[in-house]
């Protein structure tokens, strides 16, 4: 997993709320065994006619948010399935981050778990960042990590927060498993002690 | 102080290995199933790290989600669903996990498997790499959705590492009136919490209206939980929960299963427990519910009409309306019981359990499908469509123009052959409305087994009061 720590982009705005997993990456791109490729068919329905051509008005077909590493985003985005095909598909195009004020839980976990940073705030900065995003190719943001700090384009900072857990291993690009692994002297003794057998 | 605590406090609190400084924990799991959508890239995984499966015998793996549902003596036709199909087969092989093939009759949706086998038991902790896994908590048992990743996780350590949910109760009290089923209660639920409504939460079910319903019922509840943003339902553990257990091929037998029930019947929240949130709702507020739009929490009463977003005052929701409206090609104002289908969906693991069967039946015994309408049942598992095959339920479905199919996911989210075309609309028994879920363009109105049936031979949604 990649480490996270700075990262500055031009930032798209996509203001819908209860962007569901099945607008991300819809099923019948879920037939791969592979984590990679899901970018090609990242937002589908929302980036492609029916025949398979671009369509312009969506954002990240516009000339200036095609490389953009950050979305913006309305409340609860995420929800619905918990395909990590989804943050798969959003990692392959290139987005980094993503910034809304609320995010389905799965979806959450399953984000920081490939190195994507979501950050969460409230509606006001929301719209703001919003507005800044608007701006297009001259309004990069600059995500900091370490300093749990976004900078606009216009120079202003907002702080956000962010489990220290999950900041200590996007930083450090570790995978949960290998520390997990690092404990199983306690996971066989609880498996010794538990009372009711269940096998 | 008040040491009471909430059956969800005590599911968490006997599972936890470790406790990290900032409250994460690392919890034993107790179960775990594995379909071929969400688990290849994690075997891989473990390849790639050269690391085993820590408890194969914990583990049970079914393919489900693109499995073609019509005669599976043919090859599959889809290389890359065959392909993933087989990608299960060999990681199974290889890493030593019981499989339910394609032609085995215990084969079917994973969280109607569980149950049927006694792979789910009260006091678990079950997970899956699917969101509908909340499904088995209508057994007491703490279960949740998980991603490829944490199903790598679980594969080589046998355990998670978890934030606590907070502790959430929704009660419909009063006693549940005729025509009134699982699908409508939850269905009411998410309208009135919305979709995000449980984000973070762990939703104890409760309330006499609740309470009486079948362990299928229960599970119909618990299933579409995540629908309302929350990871986890739970009913307690309660008698119609041992009865549905006992004897199930892999429940506890003799002594142990003795033991098992004395154990179970202590989980249940204590009496002055305080929850984070309460939900109370009377059933009497609750008609059978239809979904207008495109996420589960846009229901009205089947009696109802097409909302207005002109009387939505909030501009986000107004405009979620509004694209919704555009999707589903519905206009405000429009009787719910005028819309026209094309096609009636029984299945998926909401809603595809033999009572389901049963209810789907008693409204298409003697009718006849409408014209132009294509119906389908596919039931949730082999054994299932054994028991209603025995039953003579295929052939009233058969006899009224049905398809009778093999047991899968199927139309619930499209991924094998069954799938609407753009523009087609669908009264399913499905979990979710959410826009191409049942096919690019389709259209998906949730509604319970005898709604769906019904819409089926009427050619449009209707009140099962107006059946003649
Ligand atoms: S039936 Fe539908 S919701 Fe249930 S497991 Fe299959 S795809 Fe998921």
């Amino acid at each position: 997993m990649d480490k996270f720590n700075t990262l500055t982009s031009v930032a798209a705005p996509l203001p819908l709320i209860n962007v569901d997993t099945d607008m991300i990456i819809p099923a019948r791109f879920l037939k791969t065994i592979k984590r990679t490729g899901l970018g090609a068919d990242l937002f589908s329905t929302l980036r492609f006619q029916e025949d398979g051509s671009e369509r312009e008005d969506f954002v990240l077909n516009k000339p200036a948010f095609r490389n953009s590493e950050i979305l913006i985003a309305g409340k609860n985005f995420g929800c619905g399935s918990s395909r990590e095909h989804a943050p798969w598909a959003l990692l392959d195009f290139g987005i980094k981050c993503v910034i809304a004020p609320s995010f389905a839980d799965i979806f959450y976990n399953n984000s920081s778990k490939n190195g994507i940073l979501l950050i969460k705030l409230p509606q006001e900065q929301i719209d703001k960042l919003m507005k800044d995003a608007e701006l297009g190719a001259n309004a990069t943001m600059t995500v900091n990590l370490e300093a749990q700090e976004i900078t606009g384009p216009d120079g202003d900072v907002i702080k956000f927060e962010v489990d220290a857990f999950k900041k200590h291993c996007l930083m450090n690009g570790l995978d949960d498993i290998g520390l997990t692994m690092e404990k199983s002297d306690k996971i066989a003794a609880f498996e010794a002690s538990q009372k009711v057998k269940i096998t | 102080m008040n040491n009471a605590t909430t059956l969800y406090d005590k599911l968490w609190n006997s599972h936890i290995v470790d406790e990290q400084e900032d409250g994460t924990c690392l919890v034993y799991i107790d179960r775990h199933l594995v379909h071929e959508v969400t688990s290849p890239q994690a075997f891989d995984g473990l390849r790639n790290e050269r690391r085993n499966v820590r408890r194969p015998d914990l583990t049970l793996a079914v393919a489900d989600h693109n499995v073609p549902t019509t005669d599976r003596d043919k090859k599959i036709d889809d290389e890359e669903s065959k392909i993933q199909i087989d990608a299960l087969e060999k990681n199974c092989a290889d890493f030593g996990i019981e499989l339910y093939s394609m032609k085995d009759i215990r084969q079917g949706i994973c969280h109607v498997v569980g149950p049927e086998q006694g792979f789910t038991l009260p006091g678990t902790t079950l997970v899956c790499g699917d969101s509908h896994t909340a499904t088995h908590g209508a057994f007491g048992s703490m279960s949740f959705g998980i991603g490829t990743s944490e199903v790598e996780h679980v594969l080589a350590t046998q355990t998670l590492l978890l934030t606590k949910c907070r502790n959430m109760r929704v009660t419909v009290n009063g006693s549940l009136p005729n025509g009134i089923t699982a699908k409508d209660l939850i269905l009411a639920i998410i309208g009135k919490i919305g979709t995000a409504g449980g984000t973070g939460a762990a939703i104890e079910f409760a309330g006499e209206a609740l309470k009486s319903l079948t362990m299928e019922g229960r599970m119909t509840v618990c299933n579409m939980t995540i629908e309302a943003g929350a990871r986890v339902g739970l009913f307690a553990p309660d008698e119609k929960t041992f009865e549905y257990l006992k004897g199930r091929p892999k429940s506890p037998k003799g002594a142990a299963w003795e033991a098992a029930v004395e154990y179970w019947k202590t989980l249940k929240t204590d009496e002055t427990a305080i929850f984070d949130e309460e939900i109370v709702m009377d059933v009497s507020e609750i008609k059978p519910q239809v979904t207008w739009g495109t996420s589960p929490e846009d229901v009205v009463a089947i009696d109802g009409c097409v909302p207005n977003p002109a009387q939505e005052t909030d501009t986000n929701k107004r405009n979620k309306m509004e694209r919704s409206l555009e999707y589903m090609g519905l206009a405000a104002g429009t009787p719910m019981t005028d819309i026209q289908i094309n096609t009636a969906f029984i299945g998926s693991c909401t809603n595809s359990r033999i009572e389901d069967i049963r209810a789907a039946a008693s409204v298409v015994e003697g009718r006849k499908v409408a014209n132009g309408v294509q119906a389908l049942v596919v039931p949730g598992s082999g054994l299932v469509k054994e028991i209603a095959e025995q039953e003579g339920l295929d052939k009233i479905f058969i006899d009224a123009g049905f398809e009778w199919r093999e047991a899968g996911c199927s139309m619930c989210l499209a991924m094998n052959a069954d799938k609407l075309g753009p523009g087609e609309r669908a009264a399913s028994t499905s979990n979710r409305n959410f826009e191409g879920r049942q096919g690019p363009g389709g259209r998906t109105h949730l509604v319970s087994p005898a709604m769906a049936a019904a819409a089926a031979v009427k050619g449009h949604l209707v009140d099962l009061d107006d059946l003649d």
